[in-house]
């Protein structure tokens, strides 16, 4: 279970959200670009601080201004996955998957069986041994999903996971990005543009306009809301 | 991109004549220019080569004073280069990456040494560590003398080549796209794990010739180490200062050493080459 207050000043305006996402749920995050979307993702993983409130992730209280609590990034375990994805260019793909295991000091065999156990779980095994620069948009994304999932984190957060996977694989990588999310069991939140990915992936639909929660619901009812612009385009479009 | 070379095209046409005719004297000046500055640049350097034969080079190549001033050299650039890298790259990693304040002056203190004539940083130096310097009196008390010691040589080479590498390992790490270091982050890496599994293999290439330009100037280091370190053979008397000494005597001895140190500058300028076009 992972619940969100945090308000930060942006350029344009002050984000201030709040969001809780339970166990094994997906929350789906749409709205106008420059909305904050990426930003929450940010303050919630730890990237960027709030200047306050509270985060708190399966009884574990990541962030409070008033408790002056502010748990590093590192050591937050939580998944992140970048819209580029930002694999390490000067890793092969099972480098990359083993980065974080070797962070946390776990002996060579054992991240090389782990490493080994997940590349095949992700159909990436005949791939361990390529530099990440080779690989399409479908298997960076693989390979990003893998290098978060390797280390079980407590919560999931995907920014665009689709949007470098080439169009015809799309809809297959949605069916498999889905049953790994259902898999994990834990808590995930996903921003998109997409509205196939709003539908598919979201258990919760939450629309997001100028830093503020405006919109909290089922994708049905909050697609329903054709009043709303964003929603008539999204939805329309 | 098109349209403008199609406008450019006809302009040309519609002007033709003139235009083509107007450059030929202008093109033939910058030819003139490029072949002459070039020709003041080879010349002098291709004459050492022509004033001293293989042989007398070779004999040369086995003086005490050559052997002495090229080992003194190699050991003692090597060993400036060392410490430039392990504190600048601390320190030029620091200054790309926070902002505290007077960051802007560190950055301007770390460049000053360009800008400083070489006997100005050697009077300063002196005046520093001199056995009545400003620190030198109080290390003299412990029995510590540097200047004119091949210490000294070593803090000389520091003192100018350093900003050599830290401008360079600075620009590097920024070139380093951040979206790294917060996905090392998430996945569990301390900032010194995030500096050196990925910010430090990134930015690889641009230290590597930082270091290297920073080594060249170490090696070419002249005016801060006569006035701060002297010029005995053996101790002090790196191969610029032996070029000059021997200049007067054994003109062979100086071409020689001359001739190593123009060796070793193109080898420079060839392994930065390489290993910046190599990697990103």
């Amino acid at each position: 279970m992972l619940s969100v207050h945090a308000a930060r000043r942006l350029r344009d305006f002050v984000l201030d959200v709040t969001l809780s996402v339970g166990r094994g749920e997906t929350l789906v995050l749409v709205g106008e670009n420059g909305a904050g979307k990426s930003t929450v993702l940010n303050l919630i993983s730890g990237i960027l601080p709030p200047d306050r409130g509270e985060i708190t992730l399966a009884e574990r209280t990541l962030f409070s201004s008033g408790e002056r609590i502010d748990v590093p990034a590192e050591s937050r375990s939580i998944g992140h996955l970048f819209q580029s994805y930002a694999l390490f260019p000067h890793m092969t793909v099972s480098e990359n998957v083993a980065f974080g295991l070797r962070c946390r000091r776990v002996p060579r065999p054992e991240v090389a069986f782990t490493v080994a156990k997940q590349l095949a779980a992700m159909h990436l095994s005949d791939l361990a041994d390529v530099n990440v620069g080779r690989l399409s948009g479908g298997q960076r994304q693989r390979v990003a999903l893998a290098r978060a999932l390797v280390l079980d984190p407590e919560l999931l957060l995907l920014d665009e996971p689709l949007a470098a996977v080439d169009m015809r694989a799309q809809a297959a990588m949605r069916k498999e990005l889905r049953d790994r999310i259902r898999n994990a069991g834990i808590p995930c939140i996903v921003v998109t543009h997409n509205l196939r990915d709003a539908l598919e992936l979201g258990d919760r639909l939450c629309l997001l306009e100028e830093g503020r929660v405006v919109a909290d619901g089922t994708p049905e009812e909050v697609l329903g809301m054709r009043e709303n612009g964003f929603i008539a385009s999204f939805a329309g479009g | 991109m098109d349209s403008t070379r199609f406008r450019q095209e006809r302009e040309v046409l519609r002007h033709g004549s003139r235009t083509r005719l107007g450059r030929a004297p202008l093109t033939l000046l910058i030819a003139v220019l490029l072949a002459l500055f070039l020709l003041f640049v080879t010349l002098p350097v291709a004459s050492l080569f022509l004033r001293i034969s293989p042989e007398a080079f070779l004999r040369s190549l086995a003086e005490p004073v050559v052997l002495d001033a090229l080992s003194l050299s190699l050991v003692t650039a090597t060993v400036s280069t060392a410490i430039v890298v392990l504190f600048g790259t601390p320190l030029a990693l620091v200054n790309a990456r926070r902002d505290y304040p007077g960051r802007a002056l560190v950055d301007t203190l770390t460049d000053l040494p360009i800008v400083l004539p070489p006997a100005v940083a050697g009077i300063a130096l002196l005046m520093a560590f001199g056995r009545r310097g400003v620190v030198g009196q109080y290390l003299d008390g412990f029995g510590i003398s540097i200047a004119f010691t091949t210490v000294a040589v070593v803090l000389a080479q520091v003192f100018v080549a350093s900003p050599f590498y830290i401008r360079q390992a600075r620009a590097s790490f920024e070139a380093v796209d951040r979206l790294y270091e917060d996905a090392a982050r998430t996945l569990g890496a301390s900032p010194v794990a995030v500096a050196l599994r990925i910010t430090v293999p990134l930015a690889w290439s641009g230290l590597v010739s930082g270091a290297i330009i920073s080594f060249a100037r170490a090696l070419g280091e002249f005016g801060a180490t006569i006035m701060f370190a002297g010029n005995f053979q053996g101790r002090t008397q790196t191969m610029p200062l032996a070029i000059y000494t021997t200049m007067q005597g054994d003109l062979d001895a100086a071409i020689s050493l001359a001739i190593i140190l123009v060796a070793i500058s193109f080898a420079v300028i060839a392994v930065v080459k390489v290993v910046t076009r190599r990697r990103l």
